[in-house]
């Protein structure tokens, strides 16, 4: 039996993921976000998206579960004697790719490449000679890798492409199945009302997003075993492999930060705008002042004081996962703290807003007391901003994580993260001939991560955000009886 | 001059394509006034903008021709089109205050016009600015020009207004609610103003408004609308001595004025019914008094039932109509007596109301805005004051004052006694006491209750919060006989505001100000966001509660038809202090202070034959 592990993030990411749930349990049961997050569903680019984001968030919530294994016993070592764990704290993400965590090289390796990217002095025959050597994990099963090289790649990629179409099919039917048994027509129409996108939820597009995911899956499974796909780094670890770790690192410095700033945000705004007077000066004064020092100096300043505090404690935390965890969790906090200033100058100023209206006066002839006010009549009434807010500044967040690590302020440099990636470039760019795969892949998975999280955003923002709906001039559908270019011109 | 030929409109909206406009048809000949009535949501507004080609980007004109001189501008590119607008047909906005560009001067805004228009360029298109705002009734022309729109007052943005849509001579110019933003005196200088200039000008004016008094005032003939279509036209001198269609007739019982007194009003049941769905029968159908199985069957035409009068009705075909028009009155009967014990429940004696002007880094108070300055009254139970005067004259902030909603944003002296007891020195729990005995309705039924609360936790709340002896279940047994005291079913109670109209809003708000049983209800202007049919409902409702409770209103409004139906006794405010205060008998018929007499003479009336 392993030691389970609960790192402070992975507490917060399973509380997340539980208040998400309860926000879905309770949008179901109100008409209003009901009609809302019917919009957002109906969205076929937000809800590709939501199919990216739904992977990338499994990746995370496997990356999430932490423990040490139970070393074997020692030989001599009295049956009794307590249990020795490992100093390693794993993922059930570390074990399920066990194999590319463990494959590790000298040094660089270009992908699915067979040898080294550098020359080594190597003694063949008796000889001394200067070569690129073999790597120990990439092709390690080809004899002559000049010939069977492109054959073997080929004959891998098509197996699992294959294999990732076949899941692509099968999810495909197996969700006409079941709209079939939801709607009750027949699987043959349901099909046929999937291919025709007359669906309200944008089935077509979804399914799409999750085969092109599923080719992608099965091309990378097929070929893992047998290459490093994305090549490796510096040090001789696989790229995919640290891609797929920061995914974590990236949601976690989102989520986390986000619902750092918003206790901050929507007690200081709403008390600002609905006290207005000397309460809404102390507190425009205070985020006027943090908004007007350099953020990154504040991060950085923060940041130090935290590596002192860990340098100084060692005794308090067992391995290396759970002092980098740390790093990462109290730096998502600095940014919450930091960066609150902005949702609480919108939060005032509806807040503002909203006190003028005449419920909340009629809520004041009733004699509601002000915090009853607060929470009842303006709190719901400014939500929307808030998940608006929220969702926006998420992808923000992920991309700042990045820039924090460039700098060298960012999360622990044992932690895998984009910006780590990202910051190794940095040397690897300038030397001949250069690295570019690392710098690639982490630019292609933190793209995908903020791109879908955008998207998704933006189809939010439409569903809450009555003001913006107005900027979209969603056109007449063309009325009988009446050719369209008579009646409307070029806008 | 303009010609209209089976107009539609079409609207993109979410609940499916609405038909704002359908088939609508009129002409109107240089120098005459058209006017076209309606209730909101009728299509009267959709249907100006159709005729500009100005509709938003999710609506479309889908049928028919428009004819300025004979060219279908319908057909006209939109360069083209660009001529029409101003030159050939200008357009008067509501609202004075968006409709100017705040960044740029008036003179700038109205040279615009001329130089796109006109061949006059640089000081002779200002000179003839000039010109136009000393046509507008602007004093110092040449010195206003130059004047940014925030340094003008409501009237004079409108006047200005006026003149750059007059500025390039137009033929035609359409006056989309061009008074109903402004006060009546106010108003009835800028009709006065839009006749002069249309008589002088010869141009055909298409007027569009709610208010029947003020068609009464100018329009020589009126076409009204219902539902998208027009379902009367006649000359407007025929058409207020013999209004035919049952609608019509009904709106003007429904209208309130003095000889209605005492007497219910007839009211139309229902609300308007939603476009987006295709009509089988007369769309007037559901709220009619005098509906037969005719008119649920095919939709009726306009048909000219005497030279010059066209009604879409079933009534008007084959029957004589000096029948139909007995067939379709309806007058309800006179109200039962009042409860009232004539008490004192409110006295206000020597009230001020100054707001703090704070200046400075530390805010310290440079001055005060003396919004309500010395005004003392007094209201029994089951009485009406009516507090009547312009905007900005302080009476909302009167009631609100007086309901303790001011407390910290405005300095107030004065006393205001509560059935006996007074306010201002009252905190905490007693306050909460005396906020049961005074109860508030608000002007906007759309911003007045909260869009994320049910009907029942909003009628609950005040019981909750001033009435907390009150078991959960008696709450919830009071709540329900609330809603069947206001005409509303007690299935409403897990909907939400917005699934509501406007009237059936009014009613939830008044019976949350009634769920703590008050003495004292203060109605700021309850019936002026909402159509003609719809507040003879609520003032009907507003009546019934009084003689049935003995509620006294603090009834603040601006419309002198409310007041002459409704009030026993009228104060009139003007800059803060009462100018006059007596019996509504007294004040409407021997009014003795100048002020008062300038604000009667100034409200349109109709005068029926």
């Amino acid at each position: 039996m392993p030691k389970l592990v609960f790192l402070a993030t992975d507490i917060v990411l399973y509380l997340l993921l539980a208040a998400m749930a309860f926000y879905a349990w309770h949008a179901l049961r109100t008409p209003t976000l009901r009609q809302a997050w019917r919009a957002v569903a109906s969205d076929s680019a937000a809800m590709s998206a939501a199919v990216v984001l739904g992977a990338f968030l499994l990746v995370a919530v496997l990356d999430s579960f932490h423990y040490r294994p139970r070393l074997p016993a020692a030989p001599g070592v009295a049956a009794g004697a307590p249990v020795a764990y490992s100093t390693q704290t794993l993922s059930v993400l570390d074990a399920l790719l066990a194999g590319p965590r463990e494959a590790r090289e000298k040094t660089y390796s270009v992908p699915l490449g067979t040898h080294q990217y550098s020359k080594e002095s190597m003694l063949v025959g008796g000889k001394m000679i200067r070569d690129f050597p073999r790597l120990q994990f990439g092709g390690p099963h080809l004899k002559d890798t000049g010939r069977d090289w492109i054959g073997d790649l080929v004959r891998r990629s098509a197996a699992g492409l294959a294999g990732g179409a076949l899941a692509a099919a099968t999810l495909w039917l197996a969700v006409a199945a079941l709209r079939a048994r939801g709607t009750g027509v027949g699987i043959r129409e349901s099909l046929r009302a999937i291919r025709h996108k007359t669906t309200y939820i944008p089935w077509r597009a979804m399914l799409l997003t999750a085969a092109a995911l599923a080719l992608f899956v099965g091309w990378v499974a097929a070929l893992w075993p047998w290459y490093h796909v994305f090549g490796t780094d510096q040090t001789g670890n696989d790229i995919l492999f640290q891609a797929i770790k920061s995914v974590r690192t990236a949601l976690v410095i989102g989520s986390l930060a986000t619902l750092a700033t918003l206790p901050f945000a929507i007690v200081f705004g709403i008390l600002a705008g609905y006290y207005k007077g000397r309460v809404d000066d102390v507190i425009q004064y205070i985020y006027t002042v943090l908004s007007s020092i350099p953020s990154v100096l504040l991060i950085a300043a923060f940041v130090l004081m935290i590596q002192v505090f860990i340098d100084k404690n060692p005794q308090m935390f067992e391995t290396g996962v759970e002092r980098a965890d740390v790093r990462l969790f109290l730096l998502s906090a600095i940014l919450g703290i930091t960066g609150w200033a902005s949702l609480a100058r919108l939060l005032r100023a509806e807040t503002l807003k909203l006190t003028e209206l005449e419920y909340v006066q009629a809520a004041r002839a009733f004699g509601v007391s002000d915090a009853g006010i607060m929470r009842r009549h303006i709190l719901p009434n400014v939500m929307h901003v808030v998940l608006i807010v929220a969702v926006l500044d998420f992808s923000g967040l992920v991309l700042y994580e990045a820039v924090l690590s460039y700098v060298g302020v960012g999360v622990d440099p044992s932690t895998n993260s984009f910006g780590t990636m990202i910051n190794s470039a940095r040397t690897e760019l300038a030397r001949d001939p250069l690295v570019w795969w690392n710098l690639l892949a982490a630019f292609a998975f933190m793209v995908t991560l903020v791109l879908a999280v955008q998207l998704f955003a933006s189809a939010v923002r439409e569903a809450f955000d009555p003001r913006s709906r107005a900027f979209r001039p969603h056109r007449a559908k063309p009325a009988a009886g009446r050719a369209r270019g008579a009646v409307t011109e070029a806008p | 001059m303009l010609r209209i030929e089976n107009l539609t409109t079409d609207l993109d909206s979410d609940s499916g394509l609405v038909r704002a406009v359908d088939a609508l048809s009129l002409t109107i000949e240089r120098g005459e006034t058209f006017a076209l009535v309606g209730e909101s949501g009728c299509g009267k507004s959709m249907a100006a903008l159709s005729i500009l080609r100005l509709l938003p980007d999710s609506g479309r004109v889908s049928a028919g021709s428009v004819h300025v001189d004979g060219i279908d501008i319908t057909q006209l590119p939109e360069a083209r089109m660009r001529d029409i607008r101003g030159r050939r047909v200008s357009i008067i906005f509501q609202e004075p205050s968006t409709s100017l560009n705040p960044v740029m001067t008036v003179g700038r805004q109205i040279t615009e016009v001329i130089e796109r228009h006109t061949a006059l360029r640089g000081p002779a298109a200002v000179e003839k600015a000039v010109d136009w705002l000393r046509r507008v009734g602007i004093a110092e022309p040449e010195r206003r020009i130059n004047d940014y729109p925030f340094q003008m007052s409501g009237g004079q943005k409108q006047r200005v207004m006026i003149a750059i849509a007059l500025a390039a001579d137009p033929d035609i110019v359409i006056a989309d609610e061009p008074t109903t933003a402004l006060d009546v005196t106010i108003q009835a200088q800028i009709l006065e103003l839009l006749v002069k200039l249309q008589a002088s000008q010869q141009m055909a004016m298409l007027l569009i408004t709610h208010d029947l008094a003020i068609v009464a005032q100018v329009a020589q003939r009126v076409a009204m609308m219902y539902a998208g279509q027009i379902v009367e036209v006649a000359e407007a001198k025929e058409f207020f001595a013999r209004p035919s269609h049952p609608y019509a007739v009904n709106l003007f019982e429904a209208l309130p004025d003095t000889s209605k007194r005492g007497r219910r009003l007839a009211s139309i049941p229902g609300s308007v019914p939603t476009l987006n769905q295709q009509f089988t029968g007369c769309r007037f159908a559901e709220r009619c008094g005098n509906v037969t199985d005719r008119c649920r069957s095919a939709p009726p035409p306009l048909v000219e039932y005497r030279p010059g009068h066209a009604v879409r009705c079933v009534l008007y075909q084959g029957v004589t109509p000096a029948e139909a028009v007995e067939r379709v009155s309806n007058k309800d009967a006179a109200l039962p007596p009042s409860s009232a014990t004539g008490d004192t429940v409110l006295e206000v004696r020597d009230y001020r109301v100054w707001f703090p002007i704070r200046k400075g880094l530390f805010k310290r108070t440079v001055g005060h805005v003396k919004a309500v300055d010395g005004v003392s009254f007094t209201l029994a139970a089951g009485r009406t004051l009516a507090l009547v005067g312009e905007s900005g004259s302080g009476k909302t902030t009167v009631g609100k004052a007086v309901l303790q909603l001011l407390r910290n944003t405005a300095r107030i002296s004065g006393s205001a006694r509560l059935a006996g007891v007074p306010l201002e020195t009252m905190h905490g729990e007693a306050l909460r006491c005396a906020r049961r005995t005074a109860q508030i309705v608000f002007q906007d039924p759309f911003a007045s209750l909260d869009p994320r609360m049910r009907v029942r936790e909003i009628l609950e709340e005040g019981v909750a919060s001033l009435r907390p002896d009150v078991a959960p279940g008696e709450r919830a047994e009071r709540v329900v006989a609330l809603l069947e005291r206001v005409g509303m079913r007690s299935d409403v109670l897990t909907r939400y505001p917005h699934e509501f109209s406007g009237g059936q809003r009014q009613r939830l708000a008044i019976a949350r100000a009634l769920a703590v049983e008050p003495k004292l209800i203060v109605a700021d202007e309850p019936t002026s966001a909402l159509d003609v049919s719809v507040q003879a409902q609520i003032l009907n409702l507003l009546q019934q509660l009084q003689y049935e409770l003995a509620v006294a209103y603090l009834f603040i409004t601006h419309n002198f038809g409310v007041v002459e139906y409704l009030a026993h006794e009228i104060a009139v405010m003007k800059e803060g202090r009462l100018v006059e205060t007596g019996s509504a008998e007294q004040i409407l018929n021997r009014p003795q202070h100048e002020y008062t007499r300038t604000l009667l003479a100034a409200v349109p009336r109709l005068s029926r034959a």
